[in-house]
């Protein structure tokens, strides 16, 4: 584990210093670089992070915890993640309000995602509340 | 890692070889050649591009429960 961040460094590093010289010429492909780097990164870290994502669903199963909640989770880090891949790549590309827009409907659907989890914790306070609802 | 960093190399030497390919063609005053070369290579460089970026989104949609 502690010797793959050194390789994870040293391609980020090479993808760097590769952009930097396309850029020159040109720029577009420069673009097209960081986004298989930024993709390649992410594909690396995936496997660790699929077991450790298995071992949370697989604990909050033993805790009882309904499953619905942590799928949630998932999805709206997912979301999170994704929409954050998207806006970094189009600011890279100098294009700052796509980028805005982008991380805009990432948060609509975290905001669409959680409501079912609104709606269990309203109607839990409003059972506890006596004589209420 | 799930690829090599020779993907990263392919696309940077088809980024530089492309913009030869353009400078020498502009040079021989073939300006409407020149641009051809840039969008094809464009396009091959899209088509990688393109392979992997599927690849990441089946990943994310496989890791973060998505399918369903």
């Amino acid at each position: 584990m502690a010797i793959e961040i050194v390789q994870v460094v040293g391609f980020g590093l090479i993808a760097t210093f590769l952009i930097l010289v396309v850029n020159e010429q040109k720029p577009v492909i420069a673009l097209a670089i960081a986004l298989v780097a930024g993709a390649m990164i992410f594909l690396f870290i995936m496997a660790p992070l699929q077991s450790a994502l298995e071992l949370i669903a697989t604990l909050s199963g033993q805790a009882g915890i309904n499953n619905m909640y942590i799928q949630t989770l998932l999805k709206i880090i997912g979301i999170a993640y994704l929409s954050e891949f998207g806006a970094h790549i189009a600011r890279d590309a100098d294009q700052e309000s796509i980028a805005a827009k982008i991380e805009l409907a990432g948060k609509m659907m975290i905001i669409m995602m959680a409501i079912p989890i609104f709606q269990v914790l309203i109607e839990t306070v409003l059972a506890l509340i006596p004589g209420g609802a | 890692m799930a690829y090599d960093v020779n993907t990263i190399f392919q696309i940077a030497g088809i980024g530089i070889v492309v913009a030869m390919i353009h400078t020498v063609l502009k040079q021989m005053g073939k300006e409407d050649w020149a641009h051809w070369v840039t969008l094809i290579g464009f396009v091959v460089v899209l088509y990688m591009v393109a392979t992997i970026i599927d690849d990441l989104f089946q990943k994310i949609k496989s890791v973060f429960l998505f399918q369903g």
